[in-house]
């Protein structure tokens, strides 16, 4: 939901000119008299963009805005995007794109090309966030009349979240030639906020019956500052009867928002519990299953997300640009055999003489992870590497309510769910994951029946690792790519796992889905560090109660 | 028995020739201690001061080193341990005998060594923006403290021309400076008459990486109708996270823009700076300030370290500046004892790469010019606003009562960092 008010009413009156303007000049435009000396104001606009101090730029947009010129457009997207250059030599405004190592000129409003330059012969127009603001505004006014219904919806959200004085009356022009019906809506959502300081209380009346409906958190402000009072002690809304009316409406939407707030927390508790369980899983494997108290899980995880890393690289430099959003994909393989190979080399090299002497395997896994931190920090280097989240996976898909959900995060529960589901299958129907089991639940047995244990411990250890090498995928999206990346999550891991039982893979997924949906319902009322004390605390009490977790392994296995 | 005791004097025989051949080795060259995190969390960060340490070293060297002799810099890796800070800086003066010391990051770890350096009589410069309320006679600030930082971020937001922002969420990480800042922030926002209910302050833990819930809640905060602004002392690794979820729940810098104090040209490189334009960064230096000085600086930092994708960010000018003015010091003492150096300190002047010149004041802090800037999609700040000249560093805020009666001052008569009255009273 943008949200942008301009406080500034000489501000307002400036933008309120420039629309009315705008439409003038969109009417002169057919005649070509008028487009000749528009040309000039154009370019004197358009050198003036390039002015020292930003009110001079401020001008100049307003200007530019001013014209209603539909060949500005193209000059002020450039400068909104960071596009927009001056050509040391001649002064002259022009749109640059980037190609290797030199820039493709353009001319702003013919669109000719001219030439090229390199960095040190063009300087950037800089913007700052209140020019982009006007931009924003000026291009949406240009756009309520698009043909495009998409650039219109969008135009209208512009318009409606930064409102002057002369939006009421754009808003109703453009809602009478609306032909689509969900436009139409949101146009008057957006007439009703403007007309609820209306001076006509059948007006008022008429704006908060129509605004009772929605369940947006901006309109329950709206509606809220009707009741107050004014300094003088008179209330803002004269009415008696609209108050009430008001009141009501608050009450309503403030019911429904409730609702949708225990989704939101509902929601992000799952995504959360999704990524804890990322982490865990791999530890499931190697910790719950093997008993092995690998501290260096963390970095197993931290090495898929350097993997990551690497492919992205390889991607940039030798595939297409298209092509580039697919690296996820190749990484998840990657990812998963170098963390196995060094699983393997862990285990074979270090954890298999420690067998049974879990102090030693702590302290002994503990350097590694450290070992393993340096190296890559001696490799490539202290600093966070940039992992970029293909396109595919940006953005957020908004719920109604104020409640949005991160495109990222969606497509981690999906991830992660798939992950556990397919390890489950591995164990349970593989020949692999028969003798795995065979092997931590009787190993003397096991060993008489002719399975090599040693070469399933290796490879047990080498699973698990890998799996937490594809959680590390996953995590590069939302986390750091940085040396420590494995240590944030260790802790979380060991308690996923203890809390859901050593050994139950479905004590390891309800652990995580409960700790995130626990940690996300204290987190708004305790905050985030008091909400991890809390959680941490119920932990324990719960260990005390249930010594072997929320699934506990039964029968003689278990006491293996 | 016996032969713990001969233990014991073999390994004091032993430590003591050790510290005897240092201190023979210390008369022909002169020590430059650099007590930076070379592992652990902070080494994202203080890798590269220490990179910096190493080529001013190097430069100085090649000028002709300092009153006829090298410079020799010994660098130590505390490894982002807080005590162990201590330890190292105790190393560095009592056993290696430097005569300077150019180091720390985080408050917590100067707060952890300021005892060994007043213990000892040593000599810190301390080269990142902090919370200030401190001001030893052994540490020089080259950092900004909140009147050259925080304070003017916020005058910048509350201005037409930053968007006249009438509602903040102050958003830290839960450790002393963002504590305080926000303390001194929240005094000052309420003395410019913003209203409590205007004011939201959220707390994270170091490395927080789910940020699901408060950037909705800001986003919430923000649908009240008034313009909304975040202020971040949001520390290391947490930013990624939080910078991420800002841009995927599609909060752009127009609508609620965000002002980081811990965010710099380093942190940024390890981000897809795209969503983030916009948001804004405010220190005392920008690598991309267009001074022949700062290209010449560049040119050479990339010569020496021989990668030109090496970013130059505020805390390296930092310890250019204190290092500038440490050398023309010991030039003006003639020597490198501590309490000469630290006399011929004050008033020293030396060139910012934005152009203006610094000066040591008697309070310990520099006086430099204040830079408010938008991150670009190259990952570099684009100067929006800057301060006429340069600001005083001030140790003691003005905007908390118990500290605005309190004055740094290391000359006569005051020679005193935290005085209500001079020390020596003149009649």
């Amino acid at each position: 939901m943008a949200v942008t008010i301009f406080a500034d009413v000489q501000h307002n009156r400036v933008v309120l000119f420039s629309i009315l303007f705008a439409m003038l000049a969109l009417l002169a435009f057919s005649n070509p008299v008028f487009a000749q000396q528009d040309d000039i104001a154009v370019n004197a606009a358009l050198s003036d963009l390039n002015a020292r101090s930003f009110k001079g730029k401020t001008a100049a947009v307003e200007a530019l805005g001013l014209l209603g010129d539909a060949r500005a457009v193209p000059t002020l997207e450039a400068l909104s995007e960071g596009r927009l250059y001056v050509r040391k030599t001649d002064k002259s405004v022009v749109i640059a794109e980037r190609a290797g190592k030199a820039y493709l000129l353009i001319d702003p409003v013919t669109g000719a090309a001219m030439g090229e330059a390199t960095s040190r012969e063009i300087k950037k127009i800089i913007a700052n966030n209140k020019l982009r603001g006007l931009i924003r505004g000026v291009l949406g006014q240009l756009a309520l009349s698009s043909s495009d219904p998409e650039l219109r919806r969008a135009a209208v959200e512009n318009v409606i979240s930064s409102p002057t004085n002369g939006s009421l009356a754009l808003l109703k022009t453009a809602r009478d030639r609306e032909i689509e019906d969900d436009i139409r809506a949101r146009l008057e959502t957006g007439i009703a906020t403007l007309e609820l300081g209306s001076d006509d209380p059948g007006l008022r009346r008429a704006a908060v019956d129509r605004l009772a409906d929605g369940n947006d958190p901006v309109i329950k402000s709206l509606l809220e500052r009707r009741l107050l009072k004014n300094t003088d002690g008179s209330f803002v809304e004269p009415d008696a009867g609209i108050r009430a009316e008001v009141q009501e409406a608050v009450n309503n939407v403030n019911d429904r928002l409730a609702l949708f707030g225990l989704a939101e927390d509902l929601i992000f508790g799952i995504s959360l519990g999704s990524v804890l369980l990322l982490a865990a899983i791999g530890l499931a494997v190697t910790f719950g299953v093997m008993g092995v108290i690998n501290m260096a899980h963390g970095e197993m995880i931290m090495l898929g997300a350097y993997t990551t890393f690497f492919v992205q690289e390889i991607f940039r430099a030798t595939m297409p640009a298209e092509a580039f959003g697919f690296y996820l994909l190749a990484s998840i393989p990657a990812a998963f055999f170098v963390a196995a190979a060094f699983g393997i080399l862990i285990e074979r090299g270090c954890i298999r003489f420690l067998y049974g002497r879990p102090l030693e395997t702590l302290l002994a896994t503990w350097g590694i992870s450290l070992i393993l931190q340096q190296m890559v920090r001696s490799l490539f280097g202290a600093n966070n590497r940039e992992v970029a989240n293909p396109d595919w996976i940006s953005g957020a898909i908004s719920i109604g309510g104020g409640v949005s959900v991160t495109v990222s995060r969606v497509y981690i529960v999906v991830f992660c769910l798939v992950v556990v589901a397919a390890l489950a299958a591995f164990i349970r129907y593989s020949r692999f994951g028969l003798q795995m089991r065979a092997v931590t639940q009787n190993r003397g047995m096991a060993s008489a029946m002719g399975i090599r244990t040693g070469q399933v411990d290796s490879l047990t250890f080498a699973l698990g690792s890998g799996i937490a090498g594809v959680a590390g995928v996953a995590l590069s999206q939302i986390s750091n790519v940085s040396p420590n990346l494995g240590q944030n999550f260790i802790v979380d891991s060991f308690l996923v796992v203890v809390f859901g039982g050593v050994g139950s893979l479905w004590g390891t997924i309800v652990g995580a889905f409960g700790l995130g949906i626990v940690n996300k319902f204290l987190e708004p009322v305790a905050g985030a560090i008091l909400g991890k004390v809390v959680v941490l605390v119920i932990i324990i009490l719960f260990i005390q109660k249930r010594p072997r977790g929320l699934f506990a392994l039964k029968g003689r296995a278990a006491e293996g | 028995m016996k032969s713990a005791i001969k233990t014991i004097a073999a390994v004091g025989a032993i430590a003591g020739s050790l510290a005897f051949s240092s201190v023979a080795h210390a008369a022909n060259t002169v020590k430059v201690g650099v007590l930076h995190s070379l592992s652990g969390t902070m080494a994202i960060s203080e890798t590269a001061l220490k990179d910096v340490m190493l080529f001013l070293i190097d430069e100085q060297n090649r000028k002709g080193g300092l009153l006829g002799k090298k410079i020799e810099p010994v660098v130590v890796d505390p490894a982002s341990d807080w005590p162990l800070f201590a330890e190292k800086a105790r190393e560095l003066i009592e056993k290696k005998k430097v005569d300077v010391v150019f180091g720390n990051w985080t408050s917590v770890s100067r707060k952890s060594v300021l005892p060994v350096f007043e213990e000892l009589n040593g000599m810190l410069f301390y080269p990142v923006q902090y919370e200030g309320e401190e001001s030893s006679r052994n540490i020089f600030y080259t950092g900004a403290a909140p009147n050259q930082q925080a304070i003017p971020a916020v005058e910048y937001l509350m201005s037409d021309e930053g968007g006249s922002v009438k509602r903040w969420v102050l958003a830290g990480t839960d450790y002393v400076y963002p504590r305080t800042t926000n303390k001194i922030l929240e005094s000052f926002l309420k003395a410019k008459g913003v209203a409590a209910e205007d004011i939201m302050i959220n707390y994270t833990p170091f490395g927080h990486s789910d940020w699901q819930t408060i950037v909705s809640d800001i986003k919430g905060f923000a649908s009240a109708g008034k313009k909304t602004a975040v202020v971040s002392t949001v520390n290391g690794d947490a930013n990624v996270p939080f910078y991420k979820e800002l841009g995927n729940q599609g909060i752009k810098a127009e609508d609620i823009p965000v002002v980081a104090f811990s965010v710099g040209e380093e942190e940024l490189a390890g981000i897809d700076t795209g969503p983030l334009v916009g948001h804004l960064g405010a220190w005392n230096y920008f690598m991309s300030v267009d001074s022949p000085e700062n290209a010449a600086m560049i040119k050479k930092w990339h010569a020496f370290i021989g990668d030109d994708k090496r970013v130059f960010n505020d805390p390296m000018e930092a310890h250019y500046i204190g290092f500038t003015m440490w050398v023309q010091a010991v030039k003006q003492a003639g020597t490198t004892d501590i309490d000469a150096v630290r006399q011929a300190m004050y008033g020293q002047t030396a060139p910012n790469l934005t152009g203006g010149i610094a000066v040591m004041n008697t309070n310990h802090h520099l006086s430099k010019p204040v830079l408010i800037g938008e991150i670009q999609d190259d990952g570099q700040f684009a100067t929006v606003w800057e301060t006429d000249g340069v600001v005083v560093g001030d140790a003691w805020s003005d905007f908390l009562p118990e500290s605005a009666k309190l004055t740094a001052d290391w000359t006569y008569p005051w020679v005193c960092g935290n005085c209500e009255k001079p020390k020596y009273l003149t009649n």
